[in-house]
């Protein structure tokens, strides 16, 4: 009751930013086509970067827009002042947690379906298996921005915290090397990623008709990872403050 | 006379600075009673230890029978925070009916309180859009929707308007009657003859705890500002 009314506020603060869900909405689409001009004619090289792009974006913007409206709820009171009522944690992280992967969900679906049917991507595997991974990436966006709003006191640190956060994981997810091919301990690195294991799940779609042993076990990592992410979080809310 | 909540040896510490060092008061259940003192005294830290939201040093807080934060009192309690603590992008039903919502009420409830509150014109506009003393009303509807037993508020007429101010008091007068203990923090010494009972707090300690008659009584001068600087002058030669 308290998670869904909870749940419901959130997607209405998002409601009354149509300004902010054309972004969500359209920027990924934007930049899938961009890429796709960049490797017209090389269908195969398109293929490989939209789809593993499909399993990003949902994380970068999430891990945002998150971090930010969880930050809001410390700095303007609202959180102190929810903890002053029947609210648990778990309302809160589980309501942030639905509500902009529930949005995830529908970015990745006008993502996929433009990529699929207007620019002619390809995949061995089936688009809602696409789907599914990106909303699993957004939803670890969504715990990792809940998390690392704890360490920020202002809107200033919580973006400083995108290239943190985001970058390294971009760099060694296996997009730009090979993972095989990386240097030993940026392997190791790697292989503490959450990202490097959902890109791979992505690729494993792309190869595969079938979802594969490998694809489910790397869904399985991500979901692990979220729930490390969440209690982790949900550590870093306090009832009582200095 | 029932006690709604006890304060006993209270020790609070906001970074190095001690704002509380063995702070005790009693306050009435079915009162109003006023928190006064000069900003930066200690008000607003003693009204966030009393709600359970404050990390304290030492000493206990008492609530309705139960420590201060403990989750019985928290469908128990209203609270409204000095800054307007609501979501600046619902509007003013939105955001009273999400706090209802969490005391499983319903939107009625929530009418009733924007009601209470003067909004009820301006229900429907985003918080972002209202003046400063606005928001801090829809604040308030959010802080006694769910009819608490007691109601913590923090400065809650700064920037109303006289008339407001007056409505304002007048149903902080009615929740009493009904049986609610309410603490109502203020610097403005003229609401101070609203109360049953003032707190007057200077610097973390405790200067007056009485009627307002008697206060004034006490310091012999029937102005409360004149009587405050009386008070801390007498505990100033006392020590």
């Amino acid at each position: 009751m308290i998670l869904a009314s909870t749940i419901r506020r959130i997607i209405t603060q998002l409601r009354h930013d149509p300004r902010t869900i054309a972004m969500i909405i359209v920027v990924p689409t934007l930049l899938i086509t961009l890429i796709y001009f960049m490797y017209e004619g090389m269908p195969n090289i398109f293929d490989r970067i939209a789809l593993t792009m499909l399993g990003i974006f949902p994380f970068i913007v999430m891990f945002l827009i998150t971090s930010i409206a969880m930050l809001r709820e410390r700095t303007t009171g609202t959180l102190e002042r929810l903890f002053t009522t029947p609210v648990g944690k778990l309302d809160l992280l589980f309501g942030y947690g639905v509500a902009f992967g529930l949005a995830a969900a529908v970015q990745a679906a006008v993502a996929a379906g433009f990529a699929y049917w207007v620019l002619d991507m390809h995949t061995a595997g089936s688009v809602s298996l696409v789907i599914l991974i990106a909303v699993a990436n957004a939803v670890l966006g969504v715990a990792l921005g809940l998390l690392c709003s704890a360490f920020a006191r202002t809107e200033f640190q919580a973006v400083q915290f995108m290239p943190l956060v985001v970058a390294p994981q971009l760099l060694l997810c296996g997009l730009f090397v090979p993972r095989e091919e990386m240097a030993g301990w940026l392997q190791a690195i790697s292989n503490l990623l959450p990202m490097s294991y959902s890109v791979e799940a992505l690729t494993e779609v792309g190869a595969n008709a079938e979802p594969t042993g490998i694809m489910w076990r790397d869904l399985t990592i991500v979901v692990g990872a979220i729930v490390v992410a969440l209690i982790l979080g949900a550590a870093t809310l306090r009832r009582r403050t200095p | 006379m029932d006690t709604a909540i006890e304060v006993e040896g209270l020790v609070v510490k906001r970074g190095k600075r001690v704002v509380l060092d063995g702070f005790s008061c009693v306050i009435p259940r079915g009162s109003v009673t006023g928190l006064l003192g000069p900003s930066g005294s200690g008000k607003t830290t003693l009204m966030r230890a009393i709600v359970g939201v404050q990390v304290v040093a030492g000493g206990t807080v008492t609530v309705l029978g139960h420590p201060a934060g403990s989750a019985p009192l928290r469908r128990k309690i209203g609270y409204l925070t000095q800054a307007p603590s609501v979501y600046a992008d619902l509007t003013v039903a939105e955001n009273t009916r999400y706090f209802a919502s969490l005391y499983r009420l319903r939107s009625a409830d929530a009418d009733r309180a924007i009601e209470a509150v003067g909004l009820a014109d301006h229900r429907n506009q985003l918080v972002a859009n209202l003046s400063g003393g606005q928001r801090s009303r829809a604040s308030l509807a959010c802080a006694i929707v769910s009819r608490p037993e007691v109601l913590v508020l923090d400065e809650p007429t700064v920037g109303q308007d006289p008339v407001l101010r007056d409505e304002l008091w007048d149903h902080f007068r009615r929740l009493a009657a009904d049986g609610a203990t309410v603490l109502v923090s203020s610097h403005v010494m003229d609401e101070a003859n609203r109360c049953d009972r003032l707190l007057l707090i200077r610097e973390g300690v405790l200067i007056a705890d009485d009627t307002p008659a008697a206060v004034k009584t006490a310091a012999g001068t029937q102005d409360l500002d004149e009587a405050f600087l009386r008070l801390i002058k007498q505990q100033a030669v006392a020590a």
